[in-house]
């Protein structure tokens, strides 16, 4: 449904690379994410794909056609949701739902069924200014308004981006029903969480891809054993283990120090556990553990280019 | 065609839920209106001025009571110390001072010649001019009186009459100017804002990922200000006619018309201005540094263009706000039909074609 | 016993009809690391502005730094660092200037903003960058730098409005580890993030629900309370249940 073909996009005079030869396509009914920090190259990405920018170089295509020559296809087809919010703060969730309808040629009652299980969240508050609405509901109704003409793709930049998780929870399960409906999703997030619950990811940094695979299989290509390792006082556990001769990575998770090591041997882990007892750490737990989609995205950055 | 139609009411739905805008939209005109017609007006009146009568004689008195009597000056107080006069000056008190020296009955008759003193506070020069021209009439006038006596071999007496104004009075030149101005401001700036906002939302990139056609995006936004601007111009008649009491003596269906050309001009430039810039700031800025300040420059209405410089004769020309100055003053005040105009409004027409064309040629489809 | 450097005592802000934070009662000890979290809508925000003196509470006690929040504001911001995701630095100007200009805001001597932006350079590892305009170097870095800003006049609390927004995991890492370093030396911070496995690292956080604090703990009993396997589900259960959430 997507492909993208060595797309490269630089900006302004000094050619600051914003995309740096991405290739990757996006097959039908998938929820594809891009996953990557802010100024990854996400957002240009979406302008690309949705014709609003023109890439140095590479070819694109959505749903078959051509970003630069078949625009005009491209724009009746698709659906966007920026990544700033990006509906009149002054008109009424129902005023802005209506005149996003007219503006591609539908009507409300059209596609109703599309946006049913979203827009009841919504009703109760059809009069309110959108301006108003809180950053939940404000994503849900731009959700329904680029989902309104039924669109054959969908392109989400950051749109759970400062929502709470209560409610990027619900906005993913939102997705999931849409993804029954064959419609094709493209979206990114700066939350690593959210990964696992795409089909396929792409992991960006700095306009490069640094690995395209489902979350699984990136999973499974992490190279090293992890081990989570805790004690009473995490800070000076954190600060004592990296400063361990047998320490490759040491990083915070949750509750959890993520661990690994050089030469992982029993011998060098009850080596760690006496220096750890040694240093004054009580209450230290060891276990070895499943890294997740931040895990191997901090591999991937440390990783020599 | 319903998607426009959609897109012009949503246009007046920001307009009118926008209190700034409507404060401008309606607002506006009418203070402009009411200052310029009550408050700002080139006439003065009341001028306070002191007398110092040295000479305290038949003709002095005279004189003094004649210029007791005009209603242009109020004065202050008669001091005869001539030392006072620079402190009242100083003070800010008044504005002229106008001295009788010793003698100046006697100089009269028997020299056939006297002089008075005025002295003015030529810190604005047009208020000084002003008041010296009263005080010069008047003093013409008590001079024919005392030449009814005597017989003077000849005498040539201009008889002037003011036409279109006969009482010279300031509001004729300054409604259609208003109306030059309000309509620059809020079609230029209203326009330009309304569109970079759009930019600025983030939701110019969904309208242009949409199968409406990009153009009419813009094309929508001007209709609302054409209209409200229409309703502009018939407050200011409405105002000009039963506040001022000012007559429209030519066609109002002429009048109006050309209001909808310059408003089309105008409106053109505010498009090409939010093509150009990305913030409401920047376009705010441009519209009113850039057309706000030449239109009361170089329209006419504030300082006539025929004093100026040669350089800024011709600069005036490129101001449409000139060739709609001289258009509403034919038609309102001289009564003169279309054959008086037809070159400022194809000069008008020629503008906004123009305009609409470099418009057209920098629109992108795309982002920037 | 550490003092205490935060005390509210049914600390309510009400707009209207509308109880925006109703009876927020907490402490905060010093050093201590103190998670607000809550949903959008649940006052957060409300509570943190009273907390830093730039709004005024409808009822209620609160003491920060044992100065009192309805009359003491100046000395509060003083006393206050504070830094937020939106705005932190000009980006227009060079590192060094910035940090001379807040430096500058807070009323330290030449010699000191002299000295401290040196000190903070060096300890940032920024000698190449500090002649570079904010706005070209990449957001961790503005970050980093925002927050050492935040420090520069020594602060007894640090507010922190969501500052680790959209950056890369191993800039989140290293930005934690500048809180530590930070609560180490005493600070105290207090923090606001939607990342739940950030609320894991503070030593105790709350979950404001409708504007009232509904769960004040460890992480580790708020988990074993709500039988949770992590913070994610802990926020899920309370906040799932929010009225106020339009």
């Amino acid at each position: 449904m997507i492909t993208l073909n060595h797309i490269c996009k630089t900006y302004g005079k000094e050619k600051k690379i914003a995309v740096n030869d991405i290739s990757l396509s996006v097959n039908k009914g998938e929820i594809f994410g891009l996953i990557g920090p802010d100024g990854a190259g996400k957002s240009s990405i979406f302008r690309i794909l949705t014709t609003l920018l023109l890439a140095d170089s590479g070819t694109a295509t959505v749903d078959g056609h051509d970003v630069v020559t078949d625009y005009k296809h491209i724009r009746k087809s698709v659906g966007y949701m920026p990544g700033k919010f990006s509906l009149y703060p002054d008109l009424s969730v129902e005023e802005n739902l209506k005149f996003f309808a007219t503006l591609f040629n539908t009507s409300i009652r059209e596609n109703y069924h599309l946006i049913k299980d979203i827009y009841m969240l919504l009703e109760p508050f059809k009069n309110r200014r959108a301006g108003k609405l809180s950053g939940g509901m404000k994503q849900k109704l731009a959700l329904c308004c680029a989902l309104i003409h039924k669109p054959t793709v969908l392109f989400l930049d950051e749109p759970t981006t400062g929502i709470d998780p209560v409610s990027r929870k619900e906005f993913w399960e939102m997705l999931k029903r849409l993804k029954k409906q064959e419609i094709t999703i493209l979206v990114s997030t700066p939350y690593m969480d959210e990964a696992s619950l795409c089909d396929r990811i792409a992991l960006i940094k700095n306009g490069k891809i640094l690995s395209i695979n489902t979350p699984d299989h990136i999973i499974k290509d992490y190279p090293d054993n992890l081990y989570k390792i805790k004690s009473d006082v995490i800070y000076t556990l954190l600060k004592d283990i990296n400063l361990h001769s047998n320490t490759q990575s040491c990083f915070t998770f949750g509750e959890f120090l993520h661990v690994s090591f050089l030469s992982d041997t029993e011998s060098m882990q009850q080596e760690l556990l006496n220096y750890l007892s040694k240093k004054g750490h009580l209450n230290i737990v060891m276990e070895k553990t499943v890294p997740g989609i931040e895990d191997c995205f901090i591999h991937l950055l440390k990783k020599p280019a | 065609m319903k998607q426009f139609l959609s897109f012009v009411k949503k246009e007046f739905l920001h307009a009118l839920r926008d209190r700034k805008t409507l404060l401008i939209l309606f607002g506006l005109p009418i203070v402009q209106i009411l200052i310029f017609g009550f408050a700002l007006t080139n006439e003065v009146k009341n001028s306070k001025i002191i007398i110092v009568d040295q000479a305290q004689d038949m003709a002095s008195q005279q004189l003094i009571t004649k210029i007791e009597a005009s209603r242009y000056f109020e004065i202050e107080k008669e001091i005869v110390n001539p030392k006072a006069i620079e402190a009242a000056f100083k003070e800010g008190k008044i504005k002229m001072a106008v001295i009788f020296p010793d003698n100046f009955n006697h100089d009269l008759l028997h020299q056939n010649k006297s002089a008075i003193q005025l002295i003015c506070d030529a810190s604005d020069p047009n208020i000084a001019n002003t008041l010296s021209n009263y005080i010069a009439a008047i003093v013409g006038d008590y001079q024919t009186e005392l030449n009814q006596n005597a017989a003077l071999p000849y005498q040539i007496i201009p008889e002037t009459r003011m036409l279109y104004n006969p009482q010279l009075k300031g509001v004729h030149n300054f409604v259609p100017g208003v109306m030059a101005l309000v309509l620059m401001l809020v079609c230029v700036m209203m326009t330009a804002i309304s569109i970079v906002r759009e930019k600025e939302f983030g939701t110019m990139e969904v309208l242009l990922v949409s199968p409406f056609k990009p153009m009419l995006v813009i094309v929508s936004k001007a209709i609302p200000y054409l209209i409200l601007s229409l309703v502009n111009v018939a407050s200011i008649l409405l105002l000009s006619v039963f506040v001022l009491e000012l007559p429209i003596n030519g066609s109002v269906l002429l009048l109006f018309a050309e209001s909808t050309l310059f408003i089309i001009t105008c409106l053109s430039i505010g498009i090409l201005i939010s093509i150009r810039v990305a913030s409401q700031q920047i376009a705010m800025l441009i519209s009113m540094m850039g057309m706000l300040l030449p239109t009361l420059l170089f329209s006419g209405f504030m300082f006539p263009i025929e004093n100026m410089p040669w350089p800024l004769q011709i600069l005036s020309n490129i101001v449409p706000a000139k060739w709609f100055y001289i258009i509403v003053k034919s038609v309102m005040i001289k009564g003169l039909g279309f054959q008086a105009i037809w070159k400022e409004t194809l000069i008008l027409s020629g503008m906004s074609a123009f305009l609409i064309l470099v418009s057209l040629k920098n629109f992108k489809i795309r982002l920037a | 016993m550490k003092e205490t450097v935060i005390k509210t005592e049914k600390l309510t802000k009400k707009f209207g009809n509308f109880i925006a934070a109703n009876a927020v009662s907490f402490e905060v000890k010093k050093g201590e690391i103190f998670g607000f979290l809550g949903a959008n809508g649940a006052g957060k925000t409300t509570a943190m502005r009273m907390l830093c003196g730039l709004s005024t509470p409808t009822s209620g006690k609160a003491q920060i730094v044992g100065y009192d929040i309805y009359k003491q504001t100046n000395l509060i911001k003083k006393n206050i660092g504070y830094m937020s995701q939106k705005f932190s630095l000009y980006e227009d100007l060079t590192v060094v200037e910035n940090i001379r200009f807040f430096a500058g805001i807070y009323g330290l001597s030449n010699q000191d903003i002299k000295d401290k932006s040196a000190h903070l350079i060096e300890t940032l590892g920024m000698q190449n960058e500090s002649k570079k305009r904010v706005g070209t170097l990449p957001p961790g870095w503005k970050q980093k730098i925002s927050f050492s800003v935040a420090l520069l006049h020594e602060p007894k609390i640090v507010f922190l409005d969501e500052p680790t927004g959209g950056v890369d995991p191993l800039v989140r890492r290293q930005f934690w580890d500048l809180i530590y370093a930070a609560a180490d030396k005493g600070i105290t911070i207090f923090i606001s993030t939607h990342y739940m496995d950030e609320a894991e690292y503070c030593n105790r956080i709350s979950i404001m629900v409708d504007g009232s604090i509904k769960a004040l703990d460890t992480p580790v009993h708020l988990k074993h309370q709500f039988n949770a396997k992590n913070m994610d589900e802990v926020f899920y259960e309370l906040a799932r249940g929010a009225k106020r959430r339009e």
